[in-house]
């Protein structure tokens, strides 16, 4: 007895080694309009690998500020293109939006890192990490020293970002966070962070831009940014059970290829990125453990049941509430209106028209008046 | 002349008014309006206990439990040191780190049987006896209650001395004294409560990962409710029309258990079938025994292709567990598990920590060929329930330690958990509950210092202060033994603090820059400062001159 214990637990320690039990991937773009087409086919090349490796649905967030897919400006509806020459659409069959068009906000975004959400905002809102959850954050859009643009109108800084990671860190939301960031001056992202186990990447350095790759003469627009696209190709030779490190993807996309110098930190990280593997934070790879037990159970007791079982109901047939109550349309009275006192204009009116009034005539006709 | 001195003397007049008037400017400009400003833009922070929570953040817990410990006659050792019925406690201190240390103490109460019990230990099977004692025990959560029969007693079987029944109860054969009786005690009220290892694993927040087990991992923590899910995948319908009696089956086996834990979550059950999901894993084809293998590592690639088809997330917003039945393809028939030794596994099943569990079901025999497809199979549910059971509780973090061979444990049947499991479980929830509770309200102090523009919102307050009340509470009924109310309120804290902190208003007001807040200030106060600083300025160099004239008339 005690020999198949002591194999138990060794099973077990090898499969807990990353220490993390599910995966969690939050996805952002943050630019609008048709020429930031390159920022939505990042992060839906980021999205279409990251499912492909195992991560499903149910546990990405994915927030696209702009729609181009369906794009009026679009000559292929339907589709994002990732490759020159329309090689590979990365919109596909079951792209899975979160957070659409006006959504995207940075308090939105701040709320979804957090926790700190409205009740009844549905599950695929939420970002519902535990303290055994390995989480990739990858953000892609406009950003400047210490700043990063959402739709055009607003900021996200990098403090607020540190802060936004050290309240997940004191609530335990995450086991190990991976953040990549592929905008101009990226690594001012990532410079304030303060929580232990992040391990952060960048696309450029203070002062640096990062570039787009390739425009397509068909679509019109440059279809994805550098950075992303090396990411990409080193990802598609990444299959499930691959064991290539994150050593490796720091040498992702050297300044030959992507002319702003990308940048990583790794000093918040626990474990050596040598010992890292990719799937654990691209991936979903489950750790199981084979059931050695049952509990008997004993069928013929079955019939003695304690709860005496519950009345049934007497089956109604099921309809639809109605959809819309005509009746009640119909016959509705005109409803009262509450009274409002006058608004500013009307105020303002009327005091323009009293002292019109007593300019032209004198303060003594004011007793014609009260 | 007179009239010079006249103008001067009104114009000396004039310049004292003139700076009377600056000083009075710049008086209530600072007495009133400094003050205004500041009060108008601080962020509003209601009152939080916040002694308190630095408090909780050093726990010491004390669990109590009530053990009773019933002498059968002829088995008393014959070196107590007082008469029956006395009273003793025990107690051990462990530190596991400078903030959290926990004081195990056991209240053992010695007194001998009376007339009912003496009755009851007559009986010829010891599940008889363990059945006909069980109402005569004190039945509260937490509380055990031990029987010593004589050594040469034969209701224990030959070669067992210790035996742990259904219920709170265990019975133990007397050994060669008390020094030996005690150790023994010792060993059965660590087995039935608390032990240092499984409350040193509920505090997983707390304590280095390097001290846990992979039991700390394995198991959903604590929350407020669970939401189960059955599904039975049918990859060839064509060929296997299975059908289960899912619903008789979760109200025969898996709802007891359930109805035991419903006071510490509420759980929901639903079920559904799905055709056509295939594995994501091709299964090996082995000679030897003309069956179909899936070795161990190739199990962690089955969960994720099914787990988009599960619809786990249109479930609520609880933790969700699944439990999968999956009847392989006629082409793929008959398929095994092998564990990482190439033996096959005899539940035919595994299970993924925090996620689930997943069971082949193999279809009986080869079919005659002349047999017209689909086949009909019914699903033999008690098999099945078996299984997806012991998954169930060791998601849930009810396990065994290890035990010597002279124990014998008393398989739950078809309650699916003793009662002296669950106490286990609760005693570790409670823990749990409490550490969460501190280190959410620790963090939330800490938070509310390092950013300072958190608005707390007199509801938030509110939470606060229900949630440290209920903590205290919750540690002084584990202390007074008192396990029930102990769990309620710490799970009532949980409740209030989890609201507290994930408050949506928490998150109000958003970073300001310090270079963003100068530029909105400068060009409100900048042009009324600064003829205020410079008449300041002015009357401050003529009382300077004025101070060297009369040095100089001299």
């Amino acid at each position: 007895m005690p020999d198949i214990f002591s194999l138990f637990q060794d099973q077990a320690e090898q499969f807990f080694k990353s220490g993390h039990t599910n995966n969690w991937a939050v996805l952002v773009c943050t630019s609008r309009f048709w020429f930031n087409y390159r920022h939505v086919a990042n992060t839906l090349s980021v999205y279409r690998s990251v499912k492909r490796l195992g991560i499903p649905d149910s546990h990405i967030v994915l927030m696209l500020a702009d729609d181009m897919a369906c794009n009026p400006r679009n000559p292929k509806p339907a589709t994002v293109f990732s490759h020159k020459n329309m090689e590979l659409n990365v919109y596909g069959d079951d792209v899975e939006v979160d957070y659409r068009s006006y959504e995207v906000t940075v308090e939105n975004f701040l709320r979804v890192l957090t926790g700190r959400i409205p009740p009844g905002t549905p599950r695929s809102k939420r970002l519902l990490s535990d303290d055994r959850s390995n989480i990739l954050i990858y953000m892609t859009g406009h950003g400047g020293n210490g700043f990063l643009k959402f739709q055009d109108s607003e900021e996200i800084t990098n403090v607020e970002l540190a802060d936004a990671f050290e309240q997940m860190w004191q609530k335990r939301r995450y086991n190990e966070l991976l953040f990549i960031i592929d905008t101009c001056q990226g690594a001012s992202m990532y410079e304030r962070f303060y929580s232990p186990n992040i391990m952060a990447l960048a696309s450029s350095q203070v002062g640096e831009d990062s570039l787009s790759h390739q425009p397509d003469l068909g679509i019109g627009v440059h279809l994805m940014d550098r950075y992303t696209f090396y990411v990409l190709e080193f990802l598609e030779e990444i299959h499930p059970a691959s064991q290539t490190n994150m050593n490796d993807l720091f040498q992702v996309c050297p300044k030959s290829l992507c002319v702003s110098t990308p940048g990583h930190r790794t000093d918040l990280f626990q474990r050596d990125p040598q010992n890292v593997l990719i799937t654990d934070f691209f991936g979903s790879v489950r750790k199981v453990e084979i059931t050695a037990e049952t509990i008997s159970l004993d069928p013929n007791l079955a019939a003695f049941e304690s709860k005496p079982p519950k009345d049934e109901l007497a089956a109604e047939p099921l309809k639809y509430a109605e959809q819309l109550p005509v009746a009640q349309i119909i016959h509705q009275k005109p409803k009262q209106k509450d009274w409002h006192p006058p608004g500013g204009f009307i105020l303002g009116l009327w005091a323009l028209i009293i002292m019109v009034f007593f300019k032209t005539y004198g303060i003594k006709h004011m007793k014609h008046i009260f | 002349m007179a009239a010079a001195a006249g103008a001067a003397a009104a114009d000396e007049a004039e310049k004292a008014r003139g700076r009377r008037a600056a000083l009075s400017f710049a008086a209530i400009a600072v007495v009133l309006g400094l003050p205004l400003w500041w009060r108008t833009t601080e962020t509003y922070r209601a009152a939080l206990p916040y002694a308190d929570i630095a408090a909780l953040g050093e726990l010491s817990f004390q669990l109590a439990a009530p053990v009773a410990v019933v002498f059968a006659p002829g088995s008393l050792p014959g070196d107590l040191p007082r008469p029956l019925p006395f009273r003793e406690t025990q107690e051990e201190e462990t530190l596991l780190n400078p903030r959290t240390s926990i004081t195990s103490r056991y209240e053992m109460v010695y007194r001998s049987t009376t007339a009912q019990e003496e009755a009851a230990l007559d009986a010829v099977t010891v599940q008889e006896a363990d059945a006909t004692l069980h109402p005569l025990q004190d039945a509260s959560l937490g509380s055990l209650t031990v029987y010593v029969i004589p050594e040469t007693s034969s209701l224990l079987p030959q070669g067992i001395s210790v035996y742990v029944g259904k219920h709170r109860s265990a019975l133990v054969r007397a050994g060669e004294g008390l020094a030996a009786l005690r150790a023994r005690l010792q060993q059965v009220t660590q087995i039935m409560s608390f032990t240092t290892s499984s409350i040193t694993a509920a505090l997983s927040d707390r304590v280095p990962a390097s001290q846990l087990g992979p039991d700390a991992r394995r198991h959903f923590k604590s929350s407020l409710g669970y939401e189960i899910t059955f599904s039975l995948l049918n990859p060839d319908p064509k060929s296997h029309a299975v059908h289960w009696d899912i619903e008789g089956a979760v109200s025969h086996y898996v709802q007891p258990f359930l109805d035991k834990l419903s006071f510490m979550a509420n759980f929901s059950v639903d079920s559904q079938i799905l055709y056509y999901a295939v594995l994501g894993v091709t299964p090996r084809f082995d000679k030897e025994s003309s069956s179909f293998l899936l070795s161990a590592h190739s199990l962690p690639h089955v969960i994720n292709p099914v787990e988009a088809r599960l619809g786990s997330s249109a479930a609520s917003l609880y933790p969700v567990l699944n439990f999968l039945l999956y009847v392989p393809e006629r082409s793929h028939s008959p398929l095994y598990i092998q564990d990482k030794d190439g033996a096959l596994v005899g539940t035919n099943a595994f299970h993924s920590p925090r996620w689930g569990g997943i069971m082949v079901y193999n279809v009986e025999g080869p079919a005659p060929p002349q047999a017209s497809l689909p086949l009909h199979v019914d699903v033999d549910m008690v098999r099945v329930m078996e299984v997806f059971l012991a998954q169930l509780r060791l998601l849930f973090g009810v396990s065994r330690e290890v035990l010597p061979p002279e124990f014998l444990l008393e398989s739950p049947g078809n309650e699916g958990l003793a009662d002296w499991e669950l106490d286990r479980l609760l005693w570790a929830r409670t823990v749990e509950n409490v550490a969460t509770v501190s280190t959410t309200l620790t963090s939330l102090a800490q938070l509310l210092d390092k950013i300072g523009n958190i608005v707390i919102k007199d509801d938030v307050a509110s939470e606060v202060y229900r949630a440290v009340a209920a903590v205290q509470s919750a540690m002084a009924e584990l202390a007074a033994g008192r396990l029930h109310s102990a769990f309620q309120a710490s799970k009532e804290a949980v409740t209030s603090s989890e609201r507290a902190f994930f408050d949506p208003s928490l998150l109000h007001l958003l970073y300001f820059p310090d270079d963003q807040k100068f530029a909105i200030y400068i060009p409100l106060f900048l042009p009324m400062a600064v003829p205020i600083l410079l008449s300041l300025a002015k009357i401050f160099r003529e009382a300077k001159q004025r101070k060297k004239e009369p040095t100089k008339t001299d």
